[in-house]
């Protein structure tokens, strides 16, 4: 709604200002009325409406014409009217993430924007304070806007080059949905769905593309899981409990399909890795089967393309499986002085669990209590709990 | 449409550190690509010029009393200084870069400004 409204103000400010009148419109028009059946495309019109009148009024002022008449009432929207929204959330998602603002930003605006997080969730979701974060978000609508950073799908020659921010945006989009970074729910299925929905808007827009096509098989090889993440009563099943029939899978032939034509593409790219990693993990009939080396492997690999301490964690959990929890926490304490994970409660949860296994316990407890002070998802905190508890019986 | 100004950054000391041969080659060299960026860009440029180096740059501020002081040198000691600039008209960002790209600037870059507008 954001994006079709931005398309006619071509300022986000004023857009903003748009959509929250609609919302404020429906307020009172809908008990009256009743809710119409596509209540997006009412807001969006409604908006869009209101954003024309703003452009009216102020071309109008500018130019000192003729007063225009007294403003209409919203009525429903025509199917014509109805805007494509689907392109205008990709011209957003290419200005939110123009090479002219930095990474930070770029993902910040992504999240804000498109997804409608509010600040203090990007903030978390970024592990910065809330205000950092608000100026961030001020800083870069003020420079889209004072540098006319253009609001549409960049040229062919330019756009290999502008889409790998634009998958890391998506990608924080979905790792954001995939475990919420605060609440009461693990998932938050919106933000998946965005996530999902603008990988495979980039995906048609970019069929040779291999990173494209590396992270839509990530997002539907990790979302496969979905149904199995969580226990009836709602606590979390790790990798190794899940209920392996039940995962999707429609999502991960699919997956699977996609990690081959992104493999074909060299060298492969971060995201073709993690999703051929995300494949093994699927394609296991069990946990026990799971082919750990090739895991490992493909972990080294990935390293060599995207350094980075996540990665690095995520391949000491790996090892920890492999060779056992003294060789996980051998591999774990390279990266204790990493500062980027210093917030990060998977670290501690991660040694927490080597310790526990080594029968380690009083260690174990200390990590576990590192971890519950930096994890803020209910669900999440609740399964910490659960392993902390079971250390004292 | 909107203005923006194109600033050439360039390393004064590389400049100076090759000996004379060479930079009349050099200099000779990067007259001819700013021939070449003018004509191919003419619709886009409103002006622009080249400056003299920073050793010949006069700092003007006031000190907390309000007294002028006026000091040698260029506001700030950057390995890469100001040493040019184009003034710009290009539709946005993407469209400014497109013609920023084409600036001559060899050693250095160039920085693209947004020219405020005041209401």
């Amino acid at each position: 709604m954001l994006a079709a409204t931005i398309r006619v103000t071509g300022d986000i400010d004023v857009a903003e200002e748009c959509v929250q009148e609609a919302f404020a419109r429906a307020l009172i028009a809908w008990p009256k009325t009743g809710v119409p059946n596509r209540t997006g495309a009412w807001l969006t019109t409604v908006a869009r409406r209101r954003a024309i009148d703003t452009l009216r009024r102020r071309t109008s002022q500018r130019r000192a014409l003729m007063s225009i008449g007294v403003p209409e009432e919203p009525s429903p929207p025509s199917e014509s009217e109805l805007p494509a929204i689907a392109d205008d959330r990709l011209r957003l998602i290419f200005t939110c993430c123009h090479p002219a603002l930095s990474p930070e930003t770029q993902v910040a605006l992504a999240l804000r924007l498109l997804c409608g997080l509010t600040t203090s969730e990007v903030a978390r979701a970024f592990l910065v304070t809330e205000s950092t974060m608000a100026a961030r978000i001020t800083r870069g609508k003020k420079k889209i806007s004072t540098s006319h950073i253009p609001y549409r799908v960049p040229v062919a020659s330019e756009l290999p080059t502008r889409v790998d921010a634009v998958l890391s945006a998506v990608h924080l989009v979905f790792t954001t949905g995939h475990t919420a970074p605060s609440g009461a729910d693990l998932m938050r299925r919106d933000l998946v769905e965005r996530a999902l929905d603008l990988a495979r808007l980039l995906r048609a827009l970019l069929p040779e593309d291999g990173e494209v096509a590396g992270l839509l098989a990530l997002i539907l090889l990790t979302d496969a899981r979905r149904q199995t993440r969580t226990s009836a009563d709602g606590a979390i099943l790790l990798l190794s409990k899940q209920d392996r029939s039940k995962w999707d899978r429609e999502a991960i032939s699919e997956g699977r399909a996609l990690v081959r034509a992104a493999l074909r593409v060299r060298p492969a790219g971060r995201f073709a890795l993690m999703a051929a990693i995300a494949a093994l993990h699927a394609q296991a009939p069990s946990w026990e089967a799971t082919d750990w080396r090739e895991i490992i492997a493909l972990y080294d690999v990935l390293l060599i393309a995207w350094p980075s301490p996540v990665v690095a964690l995520n391949r000491a959990v790996a090892v920890g499986i492999a060779d056992g929890p003294e060789a996980g926490l051998t591999a774990l304490s390279a990266l204790a002085n990493e500062g980027q994970l210093l917030g990060y409660n998977y670290l501690a949860s991660t040694r927490a669990d080597f310790l526990r296994r080594l029968g380690r316990t009083d260690e174990a407890r200390v990590a576990y209590d590192e971890a519950l002070a930096l994890c803020e998802n209910e669900v999440e905190r609740e399964f910490l709990v659960r392993r902390r508890r079971a250390l004292d019986s | 449409m909107s203005e923006y100004l194109v600033l050439i950054y360039s390393d004064e000391k590389a400049w100076e550190s090759s000996d004379p041969v060479s930079a009349e080659k050099m200099m000779s060299k990067m007259m001819d690509e700013h021939r070449v960026f003018g004509e191919t860009n003419g619709a886009a440029l409103r002006g622009g010029n080249a400056l003299e180096p920073t050793s010949s740059a006069t700092s003007l501020r006031r000190d907390a009393t309000g007294k002028l002081v006026v000091t040698d040198g260029a506001f700030a000691e950057t390995k890469e200084a100001l040493g040019g600039y184009y003034l710009i008209e290009a539709g946005d960002l993407d469209e400014a870069i497109a013609v920023a790209s084409q600036v001559p600037a060899p050693y250095g870059g160039v920085e693209v400004r947004p020219i405020r507008v005041f209401d």
